[in-house]
C-alpha cells in the first residue's frame, strides 16, 4: 500500500495521466499543449492523452530542428518547438476594434478579449514560465493589455520539468531553468526508471491545489527523488551554450559600432523566424480592413518584427535600411535596452531563436564576438564565414 | 479520493485602451502644398482631454488607419485638437485632404512633453526645422499666456523654401511683438523672398541669450538638432539644459508595437521630448 500523497504534492502513475485532461475537460478549460503537426511539436488544443507527443524525441542544433521516435514511451522527452504560448495570450492576428459610419457618426466598437473557455497550458517548461513573466511585464507593466490580461488571470499554468536539454539551449545561464521553481499552478516531473514510469505532481496555487485533489495520487519515495536527482543532472549536464545575462546591457551599449554587425548583417537573411519563434518578441503592427462598402471597418493587431524593412519606416524612407542595422536592434533589444524598458531581460535561454534561424545564426555566440576584442583588419576582409 | 469540484473561472470582459474617439473637423486650413492644419471638436461632450505641450495623439482616418500627430493647439484651448499634417503616406494622406464636417477618430494624449518649468527664470529658445514647429507652437502659446516667468524668448525656425512655411500669418504677427524674437530662415528662395537664407543653425550666433542660464527646446530633423546642439554648446548652453523631440513610427502609442525604439526609450512612453544628453550618442549612429 502506498501511503497517502500530501495536499500539494504526490505522484502519478503513468497510467494515470489521461485522468488529468478528463478533469481539465471536465472543469470546463480549453487544453492546449504539444502535439505533432507538420513535422514539429507544436502547441495546440489537447482532448485526450493520446493527443500528446508519446514517444517522440526532437533533436535540435543551429538551424536544424527533426522529430524521431524513441521507444521508451515518455510523454515529454523533447524541448520547445517553435510555438510558444504567446499565441494564446497576444493572438498573432487580433480584432482591436471596429468602425461603422453612418453620415456623420463614427461608431467603435472594441474587439473581443474572451475566449470561450479559460485556457489551461499543459507543458509550460521553465524558460516559458519566465517568458510569462517577462512578457507580463510588457502587455500589464503598463498600460494594461486587456486581451493579455484577461486570458492571462484565467489561465491555467501546468509546468513541466524538462526531462532532457537540447544542444540549443542556455537556460541555466539565464537563470530561467532547466529545473521549474515557480510560477505555475500545478507542475509534473516526468520519471522512467526501474522504479517505473511516472509523474512527481506538485500544486504551488489554490487552483493547482483543488486540480491536485481530483487526481489519483500516492506519495512520493525516496527512489521517486533519487531518480529526480539523476534527471536533473542529465539534464544540465546536456547544456553546452551560454550567455552572460549580466554584462549583455553594457557589452552591447559600448559595442554599437562593431564590426561585427556587419558579418552578422550579410548572414542574416531578415526571415524574422528568430521573432516568430521567441516566446518573448512583442512588436506588432496595425491593420485596417475595411468593407467593400466602406460603411464599416476593422482594426486589427498583426505580429511585427523588426527585420522587417516597413517596420522602421518613418516618412517615406525606413531608418534602419541595412539588416546588420536591425540585427543589432533585435540583439541590442532583446539582451540589452529590455532592461532599461522593463527591467529584465529579454531573453530567457530557450534556444528557439537559433534552432529555426534558417542560416543558424547564433545570438550566443555573436554576443560572444562581441565580447572578443574588436578584429584589427577591416571587417570586409573577415567576410561571411563566421 | 475527495471529489470537489475543479471549476474553471469565470472570465471577466474588459474595456480596449485602443479605441478612437469620435471628433468632427470644424476647420481645415491648407498651410503649404502638402500641409494642412486641422481643427477637431468632440462629438460626445464639449471638451477634449487636457494635454501637455510636446505630447502626441494618435489620429484616425475611418477606413484608412492611423497615425501619431503632435498636438499643435493652445492648451487652454480646451474645445478642440489642432493639429497640422503633412502628406506622407496613405494615412496621412487621408488626414491633410479631410473637409469640414468629416468625422476622425482621436486617442490621446500620449508621451512626455517639454519641461517648460525648467525654463522659467531663464531664457528661453526654440530652435525648430521644417514640420517641427507644430510640436513647439503649444509652448509658444504658453509662454505667451506666462510671459512674465521667461527671461528672453528666442526662436529661430528654418524651411526649405517659402513655399513651406507653415502658419504663415501667425508668424507674423508674432513677429510683430516685443517680448519675444522670432527669426525665419529658409535653405533657397528666389528673389520674392527678402528674409534670410541659411540653415537654421546659422541663426544661432545672431540669437540672444545668456548661455550658462538658458533651457533650448530643438525640433527638426535628427542632423538638424545635432548641428544645433553643438553650436548651442559652443555658445555655452549646458547639455542638461537642452532638449529634443524625437520621432519614429509608431502604431499604438501605448508601449507596446515596439516600434518607436530609440535605444532604451520607448518614444511613445520615454518621449518624444527627451534631454538632449540622453540620446546625443545615439543620434552620431547610423541606422539607429
Amino acid at each position: 500500500m502506498s501511503p497517502a500523497p500530501s495536499d500539494t504534492a504526490g505522484v502519478l502513475e503513468r497510467k494515470d495521466l489521461g485522468r488529468l485532461l478528463e478533469v481539465l475537460n471536465g472543469a470546463g478549460y480549453r487544453v492546449v499543449g504539444p502535439r505533432v503537426r507538420d513535422g514539429a511539436i507544436v502547441y495546440d488544443e489537447l482532448r485526450t492523452e493520446e493527443d500528446l507527443p508519446i514517444g517522440w524525441r526532437d533533436r535540435q542544433e543551429a538551424g536544424t530542428y527533426r522529430l524521431e521516435r524513441s521507444e521508451d514511451g515518455r510523454v515529454f522527452d523533447f524541448n520547445v518547438g517553435p510555438h510558444s504560448w504567446k499565441k494564446y495570450l497576444f493572438p498573432p492576428h487580433h480584432l482591436l476594434w471596429s468602425t461603422r459610419q453612418e453620415g456623420n457618426r463614427l461608431q467603435v466598437a472594441p474587439g473581443p478579449t474572451l475566449e470561450d473557455k479559460p485556457l489551461a497550458f499543459l507543458g509550460v517548461r521553465a524558460c516559458e514560465l519566465a517568458a510569462l513573466q517577462i512578457s507580463d511585464r510588457v502587455f500589464q507593466g503598463g498600460v494594461v493589455d486587456p486581451t493579455y490580461s484577461q486570458r492571462r488571470s484565467s489561465a491555467l499554468i501546468i509546468a513541466v520539468e524538462c526531462s532532457t536539454s537540447a544542444p540549443t539551449c542556455f537556460c541555466p545561464s539565464m537563470r530561467t531553468g532547466p529545473e521549474v521553481t515557480q510560477g505555475f499552478d500545478l507542475s509534473l516531473r516526468e520519471l522512467l526508471s526501474p522504479w517505473g514510469h511516472r509523474f512527481l505532481v506538485e500544486a504551488a496555487t489554490d487552483r493547482g491545489r483543488a486540480l491536485l485533489r481530483q487526481l489519483p495520487l500516492r506519495a512520493g519515495t525516496e527512489e521517486d527523488q533519487g531518480d529526480l536527482g539523476a534527471q536533473r543532472a542529465r539534464v544540465r549536464a546536456g547544456i553546452q551554450r551560454s550567455l552572460p545575462v549580466d554584462e549583455a546591457h553594457d557589452l552591447l551599449q559600448e559595442n554599437l559600432e562593431h564590426p561585427r554587425w556587419e558579418t552578422v548583417g550579410r548572414r542574416c537573411l531578415a526571415c524574422t523566424n528568430c521573432t516568430m519563434a521567441c516566446p518573448t518578441c512583442f512588436c506588432s503592427t496595425t491593420e485596417e480592413v475595411p468593407s467593400l462598402s466602406g460603411e464599416t471597418s476593422e482594426h486589427f493587431r498583426r505580429w511585427d518584427s523588426c527585420f522587417n524593412l516597413a517596420f522602421s519606416q518613418l516618412h517615406t524612407i525606413s531608418v534602419r535600411s541595412s539588416i546588420a542595422s536591425r540585427y543589432r536592434q533585435w540583439l541590442n533589444h532583446k539582451l540589452g535596452t529590455w532592461w532599461d524598458q522593463f527591467g529584465t531581460s529579454g531573453c530567457v535561454g530557450c534556444g528557439r531563436c537559433i534552432t529555426w534561424c534558417p542560416v543558424g545564426i547564433d545570438l550566443t555566440e555573436e554576443l560572444a564576438a562581441l565580447r572578443a576584442k574588436a578584429p584589427s583588419t577591416p571587417t570586409t576582409a573577415q567576410g561571411a564565414k563566421a | 479520493m475527495p471529489s470537489e469540484p475543479f471549476g474553471a473561472p469565470v472570465p471577466q470582459e474588459s474595456g480596449t485602451p485602443w479605441a478612437p474617439v469620435p471628433y468632427r473637423v470644424s476647420e481645415r486650413t491648407q498651410e503649404t502644398a502638402d500641409t494642412a492644419t486641422i481643427e477637431l471638436e468632440p462629438l460626445e461632450g464639449t471638451r477634449r482631454p487636457d494635454f501637455l505641450p510636446g505630447q502626441f495623439n494618435m489620429l484616425y482616418a475611418p477606413n484608412i488607419g492611423e497615425a501619431a500627430i503632435s498636438i499643435a493647439g493652445s492648451p487652454s484651448d480646451l474645445r478642440r485638437w489642432v493639429h497640422t499634417v503633412r502628406s506622407a503616406g496613405k494615412t496621412t494622406d487621408a488626414l491633410a485632404q479631410v473637409r469640414v464636417g468629416d468625422v476622425l477618430g482621436v486617442r490621446g494624449p500620449y508621451g512626455k512633453g517639454w519641461p517648460l518649468h525648467e525654463a522659467e527664470g531663464k531664457d528661453l529658445l526654440l530652435v525648430v526645422g521644417g514640420l517641427g514647429l507644430p510640436p513647439l507652437r503649444p509652448v509658444l502659446y504658453e509662454v505667451l499666456s506666462h510671459r512674465d516667468r521667461f527671461r528672453r524668448v528666442e526662436i529661430a525656425y528654418g524651411a526649405r523654401t517659402p513655399k513651406d512655411l507653415v502658419y504663415y500669418e501667425e508668424i507674423q504677427r508674432w513677429r510683430g511683438r516685443d517680448d519675444l524674437r522670432f527669426q525665419v530662415t529658409v535653405d533657397r528662395a528666389g528673389t520674392e523672398w527678402y528674409g534670410d537664407v541659411g540653415i537654421v543653425t546659422q541663426r544661432i550666433p545672431d540669437m540672444r541669450f545668456e548661455g550658462s542660464s538658458t533651457v533650448a527646446f530643438l525640433c527638426g530633423p535628427e542632423i538638424m538638432m545635432k548641428g544645433t546642439a553643438r553650436a548651442l554648446q559652443e555658445r555655452g548652453v549646458l547639455t542638461s539644459r537642452i532638449y529634443v523631440s524625437m520621432e519614429r513610427n509608431m502604431k499604438c502609442g501605448i508601449g507596446q508595437c515596439g516600434h518607436c525604439q530609440f535605444g532604451p526609450y520607448l518614444l511613445c512612453r520615454d518621449g518624444p521630448v527627451l534631454p538632449y544628453a540622453s540620446v546625443e550618442r545615439f543620434l552620431a549612429l547610423r541606422e539607429f
